[in-house]
């Protein structure tokens, strides 16, 4: 596979990683994801990785990255599905990751996203606390 | 080092009886306060049983270096009256004057075999000497295993009964936290908790430090592990039930909780777990 599959669903894109992740695949992630993003105009972006097992520093900052591009772009990213040995995984390597949102599953996902964009829609404000 | 002049030893151990008799009046004498521990039946086996091997190990040539085969029986008998002693509870002084105790018998047997001629006594009575010190220091060696062995098992007892993750409503979990969080806790605390919340689906877990004594840096930082896990996941972490004091000493020492939720009482962080969900709380008039 040398490309991960960016869906478009309604207002969001959908990007579920069902591979291991090499690294010049994740470089070819954000590319594509960025030009998507334009592309299509969407307006929040979900990562399911509830099938990635293995995280390193490199996807780690990664999933960071990406979620600051969508950012600057004017988009959500909201991740989901991460398993529990990522999770420490991530916590142990220092990374904060804390410019990225999560849930818990994608249905959690679109709920949350879908809350983020009426949110910046009605106020404007890219700058709120809300986590349901 | 001096061997053993043949035969001297084992003159002496003609008079088991006697020995064993003085013995253990020495052993009642040194362990006074500790009869409910054990019997004096117990003890006159155990004494019997110990002189029962030591007598054959000390005719054989070498009373110096007790690594060697023969005195193998002796050390297994020492290992097990000490191990034994351990876990009844005797201190580590105690269980060696099991051993200490009986110089003073058999330097008086040696003063009656030998007490005329005095080089011979004294090289005797170093030889008897460095011999039952060996063997006493033995005694402490095994004990002190024995006893870490019981702190280990508790330890490994303590991880498993400390870590419950329960269930408080639809979508909410809590871990009540009890005892000191060290790293490898830690670990236990957040692979239990990650999991419960990917087995229930759960989009707040509430870790409730009450039962946390002290709160320093080190306890601050595992638990911030614990909780930008949670996180990453997809929960909302909310820490409660810390005291007054901890609330106090945590502002002195420069600790944060940055962008968590806490609240005083886990009674409080459930209200407003719900509330976060859409549920109203309210009584019918």
């Amino acid at each position: 596979m040398d490309h991960i599959p960016i869906i478009k669903v309604g207002e969001f894109l959908l990007v579920s990683i069902q591979v291991d992740m090499h690294d010049r695949l994740a470089m070819r992630l954000q590319d594509d994801l960025t030009t998507q993003l334009i592309k299509t105009r969407a307006q929040g972006v979900l990562i399911d990785i509830s099938s990635l097992d293995i995280v390193d520093s490199f996807i780690g900052r990664m999933i960071g990255n990406i979620a600051s591009m969508m950012s600057i772009l004017g988009a959500e990213t909201v991740v989901v599905g991460m398993r529990p040995a990522v999770a420490i995984t991530i916590v142990e390597l220092g990374l904060s990751l804390s410019n990225v949102r999560t849930a818990l599953n994608v249905d959690k996902g679109i709920g949350l996203l879908r809350v983020l964009v009426n949110s910046i829609g009605n106020e404007g404000s890219r700058h709120d606390n809300y986590q349901k | 080092m001096t061997t053993n002049k043949q035969g001297t030893i084992e003159k002496i151990f003609v008079h088991q009886k006697e020995i064993i008799d003085e013995w253990l009046h020495e052993q009642f004498a040194a362990l006074s306060a500790r009869q409910d521990l054990i019997s004096e039946l117990d003890l006159r086996r155990q004494s019997t049983e110990f002189l029962a091997l030591f007598t054959p190990a000390c005719s054989t040539d070498n009373l110096t270096d007790i690594t060697q085969s023969e005195w193998k029986p002796v050390l297994d008998f020492l290992g097990s009256v000490s191990r034994s002693r351990a876990i009844q509870g005797f201190s580590p002084s105690e269980t060696a004057t099991f051993v200490f105790s009986l110089k003073q018998p058999l330097f008086a047997r040696l003063r009656q075999e030998v007490g005329a001629d005095a080089v011979l006594l004294a090289n005797e009575l170093w030889n008897t000497t460095v011999l039952i010190d060996k063997l006493g220091l033995y005694t402490t060696e095994v004990y002190q295993k024995s006893r870490e062995e019981i702190i280990k098992h508790q330890q490994a007892e303590m991880l498993e009964l400390s870590t419950p993750v329960v269930k408080l409503w639809e979508g909410i979990l809590a871990v009540p936290l009890i005892g000191t969080l060290d790293s490898v806790r830690t670990q236990v605390v957040m692979e239990n908790l990650l999991q419960s919340i990917v087995d229930t689906g759960s989009s707040f877990a509430i870790v409730d430090i009450t039962g946390v004594p002290t709160v320093d840096t080190m306890v601050a930082q595992h638990l911030l592990k614990t909780v930008s896990a949670a996180k990453l996941m997809g929960a909302n972490c909310i820490i409660s039930g810390i005291r007054p004091q901890i609330a106090e000493s945590m502002v002195h020492l420069g600790l944060e909780f940055s962008d968590v939720v806490t609240k005083a009482t886990l009674a409080d962080a459930l209200v407003y777990a719900l509330r976060q969900m859409g549920f109203v709380i309210n009584k019918p008039a």
